[in-house]
């Protein structure tokens, strides 16, 4: 029977991609075509989610409420295809390096999708745990899939500290089953307003156990001290894929979870507090430690944790009545300009170390002469992550702080605006080395015209930063369907 | 030209001539045959583009200037349509540009000092046409400022300027010292501008709109944080670009390591939107708390203005001479906004333009001199007079409108800031009058060492100045200096026109505030 089959539609044609790549691994060599297949499958499970939209599918459930397909999850299908897809084409280079295993390389990338967009798309946390699960093991491999000194280190701690984030995880929801009696978050939310106040202290402590398994995933202080390592040895495609699409479904799991099972007044007062003080811990951390890197990809990490301190301040900003849908918005738009800024910055961070093999800030001296096009495109990623002007970022940026004051929490706007200005100290520092610095020896030379990035990787660089700019000067087409897309929540 | 968006126009058209500028090929490019049929190499096709541009936006804001009706308060020719609709959330930004009696002259004195920072860079030989596009992002970043009516818009232009300003230092700047002057101008812009953006978001959440007009009028006391907290927060922002003493220690540095006309820009403009914002939003949005901070902000005026000037005396470097004159004169600005009446505030714009045309002609003439001498050390200058006599002349001229001469422009805005001040504020104006006694002794100081003085063989072989694109800025610069010192009421009108409400706002919550105080006891 399709029926409720159907809803799976959008991450069934992913697995079942995934599984005719493991296969055709054998016997097909090409990496056009391989690649070409995963990118199929995305746009395919994009289609297909299209075609549910078109249908009136919206808001049905499958499953006894595992599966709710509706414009929350439909919000980060998009998204998470979008980062998978760059993705694909980021890893053009790397492919040509594992000539036996392109096929379980693109299949590990289309499971570990299909695991986020089902993160997205759940309502149960057996669901949200099977679906991490199936994320986080392809993730695994995928970071060591280097078998290098580096890549087997990062994945080994991404290993080890993953698996010890799934058990605190798993410790946290467990708790929630026995003291509400249910795995479905609206029937926990529904138990806990029925419980009176008893619980109160063990509910909270069982959030706080799920806060830092997801807090985990997401790469908020204090659980990011994986972050630098896993993303310096991991191909740079994953770290890429890291970094935005494994961000972003921790942040939709996090908005559901607490949304809608504990929404609580009394309780989402309490952990809204928590998430802001992560918020502006992550935000300190990330920015002071990012300002000391020399080598680029150490940078991105750092700041990606500073970034997604700026995302929990969406998280804090509940409390204050209709700060609750504002919140969860400005998340989501703001995840929207993260997503294309940071695939944009790492697209080049690829790109450059093709051509000159360093990931070190110094190398890129000169860059802005040379390359002027992929000095361009890292500039302005930058410049939106910074959040000035005319960028994405810069609106996002400004709708989460004004989230956090209208929420009354404007202490943690003036946290996150301090931050912005240590942060531009760090991302002036590519800048300045591409456009300013003077360039010495091999540096200075101008480059040969096999300089451009391959076809894939050119396109990709462009819509992303063709996305950093319209979503900029354009701000409002995301910020609609990002309060439509939470507007689900609200019930 | 009612419906007409002429101030779009106006405001969009050097981002447009930048672009343009981009496409001005190098080599071997396709666009070479768009531009085949201008004359000469890439610089010489940059800079003509560049003045072009420039030119013809200072011609659109010299017709809105003279078409600007004077009678009618309120914003002009404005432009409004919605730009971020989020409105069930209070996030709704507006597109909305309009011109009144105090934007009006900092828009023309915008772009008559964009229009000469271009000639005076005709000789810019590194990658001209980058320079150029710069340059033309910087104007429309600050019209941009000058003209916005919507907070958020304002702070979009405002953080615009940030990334042409920091290439254009540290790109054509000078000295070793560049990269650290620009990297240190952006930080210190970014820290003050972060806190004026909480300090945006608290008044749109409370009012509701981020719109200025609707802002003005609304009810502000259930704010998140104490209005008194959201004044200083954007306070910071306009007192590192004024900039006040402490937060001025990037001028000096900036000044000196930028090229010839971004000091022009940056004195003659760039620090004027620090005090724009204080007139425009500070003291219209919040009259309440202005009236009561007009004595901290007098001090700190005459503070600034006393230390600033006393630093000044002690500079050895010609160019850092004349950015630490700047910190004294801003903080004439503050001066006169502390005064609270129509007097002291329209005498704080004046000192705007007027400062911004007279150090605009000092660095005009300095980066020329340095041009020639390629040493700004005063100590290494002497007689310049004798072989230079054009030069010498202008920079005398401009020597003695910044000392505030009677009949050229600096001393009607100086006498106005005195008289607003000194009925409000006695014992701090009277410091501040120091001010002007320390700037006549260093002006006449520096000048006597490095234009007079017996000959020097060295600088026998200097040219004069005689180039058209070195004559036509300063000539232009020292007439209007003229102009609005013998007929100053051109601009005075329409600034005490455009303060009044302002006062008036200010009057009322002083009266409000002493009713309180007297129907308490």
């Amino acid at each position: 029977m399709l029926g409720e089959t159907n809803l799976l539609g959008p991450q069934l044609v992913l697995m079942c991609a995934g599984a005719f790549l493991l296969i055709a691994d054998l016997f097909i060599k090409r990496r056009g075509l391989l690649a070409g297949t995963a990118a199929a499958a995305v746009l395919g499970s994009v289609a297909y989610s299209a075609i549910l939209l078109a249908d009136g599918k919206v808001g049905r459930e499958a499953f006894d409420g595992v599966l709710v397909f509706d414009h929350f999850a439909l919000f980060f299908q998009f998204l998470l295809a979008g980062a998978a897809l760059v993705t694909i084409a980021a890893s053009w280079e790397t492919l040509s390096r594992i000539p036996s295993r392109r096929g379980e390389y693109l299949a590990l990338i289309l499971f570990s999708v299909t695991g986020l967009m089902l993160l997205a798309g759940t309502r149960d946390l057996i669901g949200i745990f099977v679906a991490l699960e199936l994320t986080s093991l392809s993730q695994y491999v995928l970071v060591g899939f280097h078998k290098d000194r580096l890549g087997s280190e990062a994945g080994l701690k991404y290993l080890l500290l993953g698996a010890v984030a799934s058990a605190v995880l798993l410790y946290g929801m467990a708790m929630l089953l026995g003291l509400t009696g249910s795995t479905n978050l609206p029937e926990i939310a529904a138990a806990i307003a029925g419980s009176g106040d008893g619980q109160f202290e063990a509910l909270t402590f069982a959030a706080v156990f799920l806060i830092a398994g997801f807090g985990f995933k997401a790469a908020v202080a204090p659980f990011q001290m994986w972050v630098p390592d896993v993303y310096t040895g991991a191909p740079t495609a994953i770290a890429a894929f890291l970094s935005v699409a494994s961000k972003a479904a921790a942040f939709a799991v996090l908005i559901r979870v607490f949304f809608e099972a504990l929404g609580d007044d009394l309780l989402s007062a309490d952990w809204s507090t928590i998430f802001a003080i992560l918020a502006a811990l992550s935000m300190f951390v990330g920015n002071v430690l990012a300002i000391q890197q020399s080598n680029i990809k150490r940078m991105l990490a750092y700041s990606s944790v500073a970034q997604a301190g700026t995302v929990l301040i969406g998280l804090a900003a509940i409390s204050a009545g209709r700060g609750e849908l504002l919140g969860a918005s400005g998340i989501l738009f703001y995840l929207a300009g993260y997503t294309v800024s940071n695939l944009a910055a790492f697209l080049i961070v690829i790109v450059v170390h093709e051509k000159i093999g360093s990931f070190q800030i110094d190398d890129y001296r000169g860059l802005g002469r040379r390359a002027p096009l992929l000095a361009g495109v890292l500039a302005l990623a930058l410049i939106s992550l910074t959040g000035l002007p005319p960028t994405a970022g810069f609106f996002g940026k400004l709708y989460l702080f004004d989230t956090a004051i209208q929420s009354g929490l404007a202490w943690l706007a003036v946290i996150g605006v301090v931050n912005t200005a240590i942060s531009a100290a760090y991302y002036i520092r590519p800048i300045k080395a591409m456009f300013i610095d003077e360039p010495a020896g091999e540096l200075a030379r101008p480059i040969p015209s096999s300089w451009l990035p391959s076809p894939p990787l050119a396109a990709t660089l462009a819509l992303t930063a063709a996305g950093v700019l319209v979503i900029g000067l354009v701000p409002g087409l995301i910020i609609d369907v990002a309060e439509e897309a939470v507007g689900v929540l609200l019930f | 030209m009612s419906d007409f968006p002429i101030l779009s126009i106006l405001i969009f058209l050097p981002i447009a001539g930048a672009l343009l500028l981009a496409l001005i090929p190098g080599q071997r490019v396709p666009t070479d045959r768009l531009f085949a049929w201008v004359p000469g190499d890439q610089q010489a096709r940059a800079k003509w583009l560049a003045l072009v541009v420039s030119a013809a936006t200072l011609v659109i804001s010299l017709v809105l200037f003279i078409d600007f009706d004077h009678g009618r308060p309120g914003f002009q020719y404005t432009d409004t349509f919605t730009w971020i609709d989020a409105d069930d959330v209070g996030f709704t930004v507006r597109y909305a540009f309009g011109l009144d009696g105090l934007s009006a002259p900092l828009v023309l004195l915008t772009t008559f000092l964009t229009t000469v920072a271009v000639l005076i860079s005709w000789r810019i030989d590194l990658r001209p046409k980058e320079y150029f596009a710069w340059l033309l992002v910087l104007e429309t970043s600050v019209l941009g400022v000058f003209t916005a009516l919507d907070l958020l818009v304002f702070f979009l232009f405002w953080e615009l300027e940030l990334i042409p300003m920091f290439l254009l230092i540290s790109t054509w700047g000078h000295g070793d010292r560049r990269h650290y002057s620009a990297i240190k101008f952006v930080l210190y812009t970014v820290f003050g501008s972060a806190f004026m953006l909480v300090g945006f978001l608290i008044l749109g959440a409370e009012a509701g709109s981020f719109d200025m007009r609707d802002i003005r009028g609304a009810d502000l006391a259930g704010a998140v944080l104490p209005l008194q907290a959201v004044f200083a927060f954007i306070l910071i922002a306009f007192a590192v670009k004024l900039p006040v003493v402490p937060l001025h220690t990037w001028l000096p540095d900036a000044h000196t390591d930028a090229p010839t006309a971004v000091s022009v820009l940056l004195a003659g403009v760039l620090l004027k939107m620090g005090g724009y914002g204080v007139l425009r939003l500070l003291f219209t949005l919040m009259p309440d708390v202005g009236a009561d901070a007009d004595l901290a902000l007098a001090i700190i005026a005459a503070v600034s203005i006393v230390y600033g000037a006393i630093i000044t005396i002690r500079q050895t470097d010609l160019k850092r001479l004349v950015a630490y004159s700047s910190v004294s004169h801003m903080g004439f600005v503050l001066l006169g906004v502390s005064a609270l009446g129509v007097t002291g505030l329209s005498g704080a714009a004046m000192q705007l333009v007027t400062h911004g045309l007279i150090t605009g002609l000092l660095f005009v003439v300095v980066g020329l001199v340095y041009d020639r001498t390629h040493t700004r050390e005063i100590a290494d200058m002497r007689g310049m007079a004798h072989y230079m006599p054009l030069l010498a002349a202008a920079t005398v001229f401009a020597g003695f409108a910044s000392l505030g001469l009677p009949a050229l422009a600096g001393f009607v805005a100086e006498i106005t800031i005195f008289l607003g001040a000194f009925a409000q504020h006695e014992a701090p104006t009277a410091v501040a009058l120091l001010g002007v006694l320390l700037a006549a002794g260093y002006m006449l100081y520096a000048l006597q060492r490095t234009m007079f003085g017996p000959r020097d063989e060295r600088w026998s072989h200097l040219p004069d100045i005689g180039a058209w694109w070195e004559t036509a800025p300063i000539a232009a610069l020292v007439a209007a200096i003229v102009l609005l010192g013998v007929y100053p009421s051109i601009v005075m009108d329409l600034f005490e026109a455009a303060v009044a409400p302002i006062a008036d706002g200010l009057a009322l919550a002083a009266d409000s505030a002493e009713a309180a105080v007297s129907g308490g006891a």
